[in-house]
Order: structure tokens, then sequence, then C-alpha cells
């Protein structure tokens, strides 16, 4: 009995930050009922990570920017260029695989540099500053691809990002072997790390949750991870594209808990003004948080790029509004210094889910966005009502 | 015996739990200056936002009667009609808009449906003459000094037909001349028969103009002194308001030896390119290791900007001269370079461009020395913790967790971490402008208690004030400032208001 009255404070208190999976857990739920098990079928949910992968890499980044009280509305339009400029030295070019990414990826790291030049430098208002990007990026988009109109990739190496799995090793009963070793290897540090920090909060004699909660709590965060492994191991395994949105999530996780760095970007986006006056650099952060948007921005139309195989004059047609919205949903706050990398993600697969969801049950296109719209406003409403409760 | 414009009886109200508020008892007779005192967070800023409608009626206990009548405001504009307005100390006005736009905002004069604006400058031009201030209505608000906003605040409240005038804090961003003239036009307006209810600090102010003055401390009425009876002084104020007596508001220190200078400016000029002038001009200074040395001046000479200068030139000004810390001549090029060179500064305005609000304590007390709790980039949690603690401790910070927001901190604890933050950085030299604006007497005497155990340990500390008392009563040594220049340096010995009033204004 106590240990249920410790968890529902825990929830209560912590309602701003559980929301969201709760959120989340519900849609799964509504959307499995409604489809009979469909929605959460193996095949399904591969589907669905994978085509929430191009907005998810953008969504972290988006997050981050808006910490520290900026937007890109450039990206959407870098990402469908630079994907553009992949497919055509793929194709035309014939530069190699392992060279056109490097090459991609810095070229996005060098547009965001300059959108923080034109932002930190020059002190032009980012929403203006990366309108004119748009405007040149869908530019240059159109371009580049006049002549040939849709680029088609040939090479199965690139293309395997957007659509391949990662290779199987061996097959047991069906299942495929090397995603459940990832997914075990992932439960293992999962519960390394949680109980080293516990254990060291306990030496320095810091308050911890009760040695009940914290069980049931790794056995449930184990079993979902579990679950999710077994039902992709069950279709192709996982694929490239989750692979990559794991890596991003847990590099941007770390540099934003616990680096420096990511204290920087937190201190500038809640109050630039005593960052610098605490001796941080605001413009060098500034111009690293869109350096880095610019780089996820390419991996995005690297991503999407691949999963169509092939490059298309409309390509990145909205994605930063799309990105935009799943920051928000993953609980990033307008008034800077407030977001979560896993937020983001959070954000980006609920939108997924909801759009894929419907896709299941025949709703139209037209009320597909009246709902998102509504979910996008929701989730913003409870951002500021529990922050008015803290 | 005169009627009670006023009176608030039992009034109580509670905050998820938390009683802001117990059987609050407060009476104000018509036509008088009636001052409201008490240590932060005692309830007085409640007490008026539950008689201004801020807090509808029904949520708190008790009644407010207004002339006679028991009132229900529901929101704020229900008691602007009855004639309560209440005057914020962070101003309420529009910096980008005209004096006469403001006066008027949310009470247009109208004509069938449109602004009449010949009519509003008409009008506003006899509100500036009540409040006695001398400027063009077409001017706009950002052009004009603190002094001359907070009239312009009277002036809108005049225009709404005031008759019961509530002042929260109004002289705490002014210099003593600006101070002086607005608590004049009080007494004024307390000649035309406006009451008027001031909620301050200083309590030399309320001594020269308050008829009465009661004293809350933890959301209790403690008592109500009557000025006719002679009650009103500054011990008994105190004593109510802190519930003990404080014998002296700034703590004894011993007298100690001072070491060699740590810090040295030589011919030192500040040129500001946003204001298109000399901010700090030849400024020749120096500080001791283990001194206090207080820098006195009014509003705008030009202190913040020399402290700002001297830490990393941090405005970017154009600077030129010497600067020589610990013997060694240095060029600051950013805050960074400063704390490398072992100088911390308390800034001012502790909210706007001190502290992060929306972060919780340890974020805020490490966040000038990340440094100090991390190992190749990489923050140990547990270290930041035990600083944080530390300091908690040791500043004696009151709050519920190292994880509470500092935004929800009172004043007093706000400027505490304020001061942790900066002496984790293990600074030489500690620069404290203006370190206890807006705090209560309480945690006024811990800081500078705190300030006595610094300068004892070696460090030295230079310290801006607008408070004439604290430059006396903490400083070694004062200079004293006016137009970005060093006008006068005196020995605590030799200093008094009036030498230095004198020299602040030439």
């Amino acid at each position: 009995m106590s240990l249920f009255k410790e968890a529902k404070t825990l929830i209560s208190e912590n309602i701003r930050d559980y929301g969201m999976y709760i959120a989340l857990f519900v849609i799964i739920l509504t959307f499995s009922f409604m489809t009979d098990g469909l929605f959460m079928s193996s095949r399904n949910i591969s589907n669905l990570l994978d085509s929430a992968g191009y907005i998810a890499v953008l969504a972290v980044g988006m997050t981050l920017v808006i910490v520290i009280r900026h937007i890109d509305l450039s990206v959407g339009y870098v990402a469908g260029f630079l994907g553009a400029i992949a497919a055509i030295l793929l194709t035309q070019a014939g530069v190699s695989i392992y060279i056109t990414i490097p090459i991609i990826l810095i070229l996005g790291i060098v547009v965001g540099l300059l959108n923080g030049f034109l932002v930190a430098q020059i002190g032009i208002p980012s929403f203006v500053a990366t309108l004119a990007g748009w405007l040149v990026f869908r530019g240059a988009l159109l371009q580049v691809t006049e002549k040939t109109g849709t680029i088609i990739i040939q090479d199965d190496r690139f293309n395997a990002i957007g659509n391949g799995y990662i290779p199987s090793i061996l097959q047991i009963n069906g299942l495929h072997l090397l995603s459940l070793l990832v997914g075990l290897v992932g439960i293992l540090f999962y519960i390394y790390g949680e109980i080293s920090t516990r254990r060291n909060k306990i030496k320095y004699d810091f308050e911890v949750v009760s040695k009940g909660i914290f069980i049931l709590k790794l056995v449930f965060v184990s079993a979902i991870i579990a679950y999710l492994t077994w039902i992709l191991a069950g279709y192709n395994g996982f694929s490239w594209t989750v692979m990559i949105i794991l890596l991003v999530v847990i590099v941007y996780h770390f540099l934003t808990t616990k680096t420096v760095l990511g204290r920087h970007v937190f201190a500038v986006g809640s109050n630039p003004e005593a960052a610098h006056l605490s001796g941080i650099n605001v413009k060098k952060i500034t111009y690293m948080v869109f350096g880095s948007m610019g780089m996820l921005a390419a991996l995005s139309g690297i991503l999407f790029t691949a999963r169509l195989q092939s490059a298309t004059t409309t390509a990145g047609t909205l994605f930063e509004l799309d990105a935009v919205a799943a920051a928000y949903v993953g609980g990033v706050s307008a008034a800077g210094g407030v977001g979560k990398v896993t937020g983001a993600i959070i954000g980006a697969i609920v939108m997924a889910s909801l759009s894929n969801g419907m896709n299941l049950l025949g709703v139209g296109i037209s009320y597909q966005y009246i709902i998102r719209g509504g979910v996008l406003a929701l989730a913003v409403i409870f951002d500021v009502m529990t922050r008015k409760k803290r | 015996m005169s009627e009670y414009i006023l009176e608030m009886k039992q009034i109580s109200k509670h905050f998820s739990g938390v009683k802001a508020l117990s059987d609050v008892n407060f009476k104000v007779e018509k036509g008088e200056i009636h001052c409201l005192i008490g240590e932060n967070g005692a309830g007085k800023s409640t007490l008026m936002k539950v008689l201004s409608g801020v807090y509808p009626y029904g949520s708190y206990e008790g009644d407010i009667l207004y002339e006679g009548n028991v009132q229900q405001f529901n929101k704020i504009s229900d008691s602007v009609k009855t004639g309560i307005v209440i005057i914020y100390q962070e101003l309420a006005l529009f910096p980008d808009l005209t004096v006469y736009e403001n006066i008027f905002v949310g009470n247009e004069v109208k004509n069938g449906g449109m602004v009449d604006w010949n009519k509003t400058i008409a009008e506003s031009k006899k509100m500036l003459n009540k409040v006695k201030l001398d400027v063009n209505p077409d001017t706009l608000i950002k052009d004009l000094g603190v002094g001359k906003r907070q009239l312009v605040e009277i002036a809108k409240a005049l225009s709404k037909d005031v008759k019961l005038l509530i002042l929260d804090e109004p002289t705490a961003a002014l210099n003593e001349d600006d101070s002086e003239n607005l608590l004049e036009l009080l007494r004024e307006l307390k000649n035309q028969g406006i009451t008027c209810i001031m909620i301050s600090h200083k309590l030399k102010e309320v001594i020269s103009i308050a008829d009465k003055a009661t004293v809350l401390r933890d959301g209790q009425t403690i008592c109500t002194l009557d000025a006719a009876k002679g009650e009103i002084n500054e011990s008994n104020i105190i004593k109510n308001m802190v519930g003990r007596a404080i014998e002296d508001i700034y703590p004894k220190r011993e007298k100690q030896a001072f070491g060699g200078k740590i810090l040295e400016l030589y011919n030192w000029s500040a040129y500001d390119p946003q204001l298109g002038r000399q901010v700090v001009k030849n400024v020749d200074l120096h500080v001791k290791k283990g001194e206090i040395v207080g820098i006195a001046g009014l509003m705008g000479s030009g202190r913040t900007e020399l402290a700002l200068s001297i830490f990393g030139n941090a405005k970017s000004y154009k600077v030129e001269g010497d600067l020589v810390i610990a013997g060694i001549s240095k060029m600051l090029k950013h805050p960074s370079d400063a704390i490398n060179a072992g100088i911390a500064y308390v800034t001012e305005d502790r909210k706007g461009d001190g502290l992060f609000l929306y972060q919780d304590i340890k974020s805020n007390i490490s966040a000038a020395n990340l440094k100090g709790i991390s190992s190749n980039g990489l923050i140990n949690d547990n270290e930041e913790i035990k600083v944080a603690d530390h300091y908690k401790k040791s500043l004696t910070i009151k709050a519920s967790s190292l994880e509470q927001l500092v935004g929800n901190l009172s004043g007093g604890n706000q400027q505490k971490v304020s001061l942790g933050k900066w002496l984790f950085v293990g600074p030489k030299l500690l620069i404290l402008d203006e370190p206890t604006r807006g705090i209560d007497v309480g945690a006024k005497f811990e800081i500078y208690t705190v300030m006595n155990e610094l300068i004892k340990q070696g460090m030295s500390i230079i310290m801006i004030s607008s408070e004439l008392g604290e430059v006396l009563g903490m400083s070694d040594r004062v200079y004293v400032m006016a137009q970005g220049e060093i006008k006068g340096e005196l020995s605590i010995d030799e200093a008094n208001q009036e030498n230095i009033m004198q020299l602040a204004t030439q």
C-alpha cells in the first residue's frame, strides 16, 4: 500500500516529465484496440519508427534551438537540398557512399554555422534569418533538380539507410538474433546505469526512492525495451534508421545532461544576460547549436532520400514545422531554457503514431491535420498548466 | 476620530496548504499615509493583492470594508472602479509608448468609440501638473529616468480618480533626491484628501512620512504604530519587524590590517557605443586585500558601468586605461577572463541578469564555475550537490531542497544564491552591486555578516550602494561617483552623509 502511495506521489510530482509517456501509452492503447492489434504488429511498428526517423532527428536539433530561444525554419529545405546533393554525388559524380555521407554532414554543419553567423554575429532575429534560408534552399533544391527532375538512387547501401535492417547473424525461432542482442545490451546498460547512480547517491547520503519503487521502475522500463525489441525482432529486426535515431538520442542526451557544454546551452536559454555575466560565451553556444541543427538537417535529408530511394523536387517540404511541432509536443518551452532530447523523440513518435494510426483506421487526411493540431495545442496547454503548478 | 476608508478584517489566505496570511486586521483612516512594513515574505504584497482583487473574492477568508461597505472584488478592474489603485515595484509602463498614451492606457478618453487624442493630451498635461512633472507628454517612457517614470505611474493613478493609492516600494529604485521628491508629492496628495498605503523597506522614509505604520510578520498583524504618539522610530519598527531587537543593523567587525593592492585602475575610461557617450571617465582607483571599498553615488552616475567595464568589459564598451590585478597589468575581454583573473560580479538586477529563474538552486550556484564540478567536460552531479549544499548551509538559504526553482525563492534567498554562485568561483575580488536592494532587514544582516567573514579570509570587496547608511556602515573607504567620474575619496572616519551627498551631486 505504501508502495502504491509512493508511486502515486512520484508520478504527481513529476507529471510534467511523465505526461508525454502517458500520452503516448494512451495513444498506442487506443489505436491497438481500434485496429484489433494491427497497430502494434511487428511490421507496423517497424514502419512507424522508420517513417518518424527523419523528423525525429530534426526535432532533437530543433529542441536545442528552441531552448536557446531561437527557431530554425530553413531545416526542411536544407534537408531536401542536401539530400539532392547526396543523390547527385552518388549517381552523377559517382562518389562512394563512405565519402558522400561525411561531405553531406559537413555541408549541413556549414549551413548551420551560416545561420549561426547571421543570428549570433549580425544579430538578425532567427525567424527572419532562417526564413531567408528557407527561401534560398527551396530555390537551390529546385535549381539542382530542375534538369533531371527526380533523381533515382541505385546504390543499395545508401538506400538501406532508409529501408534496410541490421544483419541478423542467426534466426532463432524466426526472431532476429542481433536485434535481440542489441535490446539485451540496452537493458543491461540501463540497469547498470540506474544502479550505479543510485549507489552513488546513497554514498553521498542523498535522497533516493524506496527499494520497492526502484525495482518496480527497473522491471517496468526493462520490460518495455524487451517488448519493443521482441516486436521488432519478429519482423526484420532493428532498421538502420532506428539505430541512427538511437545513436543520435544517446549522444545528444549525454551531451545535454552530463556535460559542461550542455549546461551552457541551457544556461544561455534560461537567461542569456546572466549566462554572459557568468563567463559563458553566448555567441559560441549559438554557433554550436545552429551548427548541430545543420548537421541533423543533413542527416534528416540522408534518411529521407534513402527512404524514398530518390531525391525529389519537393523533398523537405514542411519538415521544419513538423519538427517544431514534435519539439513542442516533447515539452520544450518557448520561453527558453527548458526541454529534453528524449522529449523531442517521444514528441516525434507521438506525431508519427497519430498519422500512422489514423491511416490504418482510414481517417481522411483533412481530419488527420485537425486532430494532430488539436494534440499539439493540448500538449502545450498541458505544459503551461503544469508549469503554473510548480 | 476620523472615519476609516478601509478596514480589512480577519483576512486569511492559503497557498496550497501554506498559510500566507492568518487573521490579518488592517485599518486605514481617510486621508492618512499609512505604511505597511515587514520582512520579505511577511505577507505585505499578498495582503495588497487581496485588497486589489488580484486574488478574487472567495479565494480568501475575511471581509474587506471600503468606505463602509463590504467589497467583493473579482478582478483588478473592480477595485479600480471604486478608486483603489495599486502601483507595483516593477512599473507597469510601456517603454515604447508616449507619456500620454501610458497615462490613459486601459482608460482611454473616447469619443464615440474612437480615441480622442487631443483631449487625451490635454488631460495628461493636467495630470502631469498635479504630480509636478515637467515633461512633454509626447516623450517616450524609455527616454525618462526611473524617478520620472514613477511620477508618470502616479499621474496614471490620478487619471483614474484614485481615492486610495497603494505604492509597493516606490523608492526602491530611486536615488535620494528623487525619493525625497516623491515623498513630497505624497504629502501633497494627502493634503488633497487622497489616502495612501505605502509598502517600504526604507525605515528612514517610513519615519519621515508615515502617519501610521502597520507591521506584518509571518502573515500576522503585529501592531499598528502611531506617529502622533511618537511610536514610529527605528528601533521600535525593527523590534516589531524581526521579533528580536537588532542592536546594530551592521554587524561589528574587528579592524584588520590590509594587504597589498589587489586591483588598481589608472586613467580608466569607458565609452558606450550604444548610448554614444562616455560612461566612465578617467577613473583612478585601488582596492587592497581585505578591504571593503564602497562606491557611493546617485543612479546613473556610472557605478554599474564602472563595475561592468572592470568585469571583463561585459557590455563591450570601448575601454582605455590600465587595469592592474595583484600587480600585473591585464586585458580582460570577456567575463570569463575576469573570472579567471579572480574577479566576481554580483549584479544589481538579480532577476534580470543575475540568476536563471527557471533553473534550480544547485545549477545556479554552479553556473559560473562548472569547471569546479567537472572533469574533461563531464559534470559530476554528486559534486555539484555537495557544493550547492555547502553554500545553502553556510549562507542559510531557506529552501525546501536544492532542486527548488530559484524563481520561487524570496528576494533575500535569491540574493544569497547569487552570492553563493560567485563565492564558488573563489574570487579574490568580489564586486557587489546593490547587494541588499529590496531585501529585508534580517537577510541584510546575514549578508553583511557574510561580507565581514569574507574579508577576514582575505577577500576584497567593492560594494556599490545607493543606501548611504550601508555605505557608511560597511565600508573601510568610500569613493563617490558622479557623471562617470570619481568625485572624491573618503576614509570611513571622515565620510558622512553630508559630504558624500555633496560630492555625489557635484
